[in-house]
């Protein structure tokens, strides 16, 4: 009979809207990372790091590229005879189809899945975060407390609790209590979404409380647990970790790879990040180009200059043209005499020549401030800028626009130009 | 398809000196992320060839490491797939593979047991992409019973060290010769074959049974004027890399736009081994121009007219000018490196100076790596 100590569930359905057009077509956790990666790369490469084989990847929205990116897992040596990585998107039932309504809801929806591998421990993950650990070693701490479930907690600065699912733990680290978002928080040990569950137990809880409306590991597993008493406790983890929700968060995330030993270093041998590489050929850079403070992936081709920016594999950026602190995704095409401050540029883009982006003052944007702000521009997938176009600060293009789509061969900071349909 | 594939990657070459002390020329890195046989791997490939053989034996490891898996140049099949066959003692051989076509004799077995007609024969250390179903396709036409694939050499090439061909109009070899002392035309032999199967068991079992072991002198030369050889004319790129010079040209032809277009951005691709680097990383000082830089590196000097493989580091305020620098080397800082082949994992020490003046000088080092 096949039995796997620990499986993993990697949730990684949600949209993710406070990225506002960078996930207009992809999953969250398929928006490309860090020069080469996709958000997806950093849990799938710690659940092979960490020893565990089996993970169910559930998929939801938009699931075209985050399919075709994980295959049947060979990058990140996935591919096995027994487990392996396996897809599951929501299915047809004989009764009550439904979607995926929330995080437990899409796990209760796989019992079968998890069944089949017969696990002592399911390991619960999220698929938007940037991060390296061991899983093995929170499994480790799970056994020597003999918990039910364990919680997964990063300490944050108290100001920023309130944002938090907060953790009371007693020294011994088991949970007392646990806030939702808490307006006065009592505890900085915030839940970083990764648990792991006796698998009796967590089975036991999905189906007692299968018919609650959107069920969620937070809202109402988790409480379940603690008010049958189970012993619940808090793993704290202290590395890097850093949830890149909204594109301020992203944008930093990306830019602090850059530093001269980044917190979060790409570059050690012992845990390896592992992607789907499509493109093989070594980066050229001409004669006149400049690039400094930048990481660059696989086959791009610099003419220009580059400071301070994250660029992806298979970009050209063209003579005269000047990066500063943006993001370039892969595929994407930066002509010539072009000025970059501060823009986010998704995968398969054209930017015409004598093209600026980020220039003025900043303003307010008009549709969503919620989601295009700190300065940043943003241009979605696919898209392409004429040349000769000004575009302002905290402002959004995404589809194919054409000089006739500018005023005064321009967009304003703030504004919003969404010409692909949803 | 109907053909399959054999690799003669087993040579050693003295004219590459150093560089081939820890590895076959097959295995060779070449133009910042490939090693040479990944361009006879990916050409068969993408040609639609089902069943490989590469045949190996001198320094067989770093090969061996590189062909691990099958799968990057997608040979990962039921059918056929990638077969790498070294020398074996058996009960009726005990003799390391005493040339090219020994080689294949002793794994006629191989030949014996497929069922396609046609075998095509390449060397695992050239520089090229061909589409091989055109040159079956001319071979059948030619009603040829060997097609050697040749190509006209630029006029500062000096072709003696190739075989030499001379054709009749009808593109029929009239005559054949192996790195003549005074060639007579300046159209080389690629090193690449297409023979039907059968002919190929029956010319092997009759070497074989004379002691002749060498593909070219004891079955092209020999059997030149009663078969039918023709010659395939290529026009494309194609370099092989033979010697010193040969390997540092062939490296730094890649640093021109037509090159890379040809090879990096026009269909087919060519594949190779997947290695999970990060991404190439500039910090505070690095100036790189006119150069290939791989994944994996980072840099902080200056880097011109060089190609740098994966995995380097180059520290602060280098000089790097016209040179090769291979696979996880560690560049102390202020150094100097001009004209140069630095071999794979060397560690050179900060303020070091190597300069080749008259050729390219091949630095090897093995200091003691302190790592960060």
């Amino acid at each position: 009979m096949i039995k796997k100590e620990m499986i993993a569930m990697l949730l990684a359905g949600g949209q993710g809207s406070r990225l506002g057009v960078l996930t207009s077509k992809v999953a969250k956790p398929a928006v490309a990372f860090g020069g080469k990666y996709r958000i997806i790369d950093f849990p799938l490469s710690n659940c092979i790091n960490s020893g565990v084989d089996t993970v169910g990847v559930l998929t939801q929205y938009q699931p075209l590229r985050l399919n075709t990116h994980i295959g049947i897992g060979i990058p990140w040596d996935l591919d096995r005879n027994i487990g392996g990585v396996t897809v599951l998107p929501p299915y047809e039932k004989s009764s009550n189809s439904e979607w995926y309504t929330g995080t437990a809801n899409a796990i209760y929806q796989n019992i079968d899945y998890m069944e089949s591998f017969n696990p002592e421990y399911v390991l619960i993950l999220s698929g938007d975060h940037i991060y390296k650990m061991d899983y093995e070693v929170m499994l480790d701490f799970h056994k020597a407390n003999n918990a039910e479930v364990t919680i997964a907690v990063m300490p944050v600065p108290m100001e920023e609790a309130s944002r938090f699912g907060i953790m009371i733990a007693d020294e011994n680290h088991k949970i007392n209590e646990f806030e939702e978002k808490p307006a006065n928080p009592r505890s900085n040990l915030a839940s970083m979404g990764i648990y792991i569950f006796n698998w009796k137990t967590l089975k036991e809880a999905l189906i007692a409380m299968a018919d609650q409306p959107a069920l969620d590991f937070g809202k109402h597993i988790i409480p379940y647990c603690h008010e049958r008493q189970l012993p619940l406790y808090a793993y704290e983890f202290h590395g890097y970790w850093k949830d890149v929700g909204t594109l301020n968060s992203y944008w930093e995330a990306n830019m602090e790879l850059i530093d001269i030993v980044p917190e979060f270093n790409l570059y050690e041998e012992y845990w390896k990040i592992y992607t789907k590489s499509e493109i093989l050929p070594p980066q050229y850079l001409s004669k006149d180009s400049v690039v400094e403070r930048s990481i660059i992936g696989e086959g791009s081709n610099i003419y220009g200059q580059v400071y301070n920016s994250v660029i992806g594999c298979g970009v050209t950026i063209g003579e005269g043209t000047v990066v500063r602190d943006s993001i370039i995704m892969n595929n994407s095409v930066i002509k010539k005499n072009c000025e970059l401050n501060k823009a986010i540029i998704a995968e398969q883009t054209v930017i015409g020549d004598n093209v600026k982006l980020g220039e003025g003052e900043e303003a307010e944007n008009d549709t969503a401030p919620h989601i295009y702000n700190h300065g940043i521009v943003t241009v979605g997938e696919k898209s392409v800028v004429p040349d000769g176009i000004t575009v302002g600060k905290n402002s959004v293009i995404f589809g194919v626009t054409t000089a006739d789509d500018y005023e005064n061969s321009s967009l304003a900071s703030g504004k919003t130009l969404i010409k692909a349909g949803e | 398809m109907r053909a399959i594939g054999i690799i003669l990657a087993g040579g050693n070459n003295h004219r590459m000196k150093e560089l081939t002390q820890k590895r076959a020329s097959s295995a060779m890195p070449v133009a910042g992320s490939y090693r040479s046989i990944d361009f006879a791997l990916s050409s068969m490939s993408n040609s639609h060839i089902q069943k490989v053989a590469v045949l190996t034996q001198y320094n067989s490891r770093s090969l061996n490491e590189h062909l691990s898996s099958s799968k990057w140049w997608d040979f990962g099949r039921k059918q056929g797939g990638l077969y790498v066959l070294t020398p074996a003692v058996t009960a009726d051989n005990s003799n390391w593979y005493r040339g090219t076509a020994d080689a294949i004799y002793q794994n006629i077995h191989f030949l014996k047991n497929s069922h396609e007609p046609y075998v095509i024969i390449a060397s695992g250390d050239g520089v090229y992409k061909m589409d091989f179903g055109k040159l079956l396709e001319y071979h059948i036409n030619k009603k040829a019973d060997i097609t050697v694939v040749c190509r006209d050499m630029e006029e500062d090439i000096n072709v003696e060290r190739f075989g030499t061909i001379k054709m009749n109009e009808e593109c029929r070899i009239e005559e054949f010769e192996e790195k003549p002392l005074m060639a007579k035309t300046n159209t080389v032999s690629c090193g690449i074959y297409v023979i039907r199967r059968r002919q190929l068991i029956e010319m092997l079992e009759k070497c074989a049974e004379e002691d002749r072991y060498d593909f070219v002198r004891d079955i092209l030369i020999r059997y030149k004027d009663i078969k039918k050889i023709y010659g395939y004319k290529i026009h494309d790129y194609w370099r092989n890399i033979a010697s010193v010079d040969d390997y540092f040209s062939t490296n730094m032809d890649f640093l021109k736009p037509e090159v890379r277009d040809y090879f990096f951005n026009q269909y087919p691709d060519v594949y190779s081994k997947v290695d999970d680097l990060p991404p190439a990383k500039y910090n505070m000082g690095a100036q790189v121009k006119n150069s290939l830089i791989s994944s994996g590196c980072i840099v902080n000097g200056v880097v011109e007219d060089s190609v740098v493989f994966k995995k380097s580091y180059i520290g602060n305020n280098c000089y790097i000018k016209n040179s090769i620098i291979l696979n996880d080397v560690y560049i102390g800082d202020n150094t100097h490196i001009e004209n140069c082949i630095v071999e794979s994992h060397d560690t050179i020490r900060a303020n070091s100076c190597y300069k080749g003046e008259d050729e390219i000088k091949i630095v090897i080092e093995r200091d003691n790596r302190y790592v960060v």
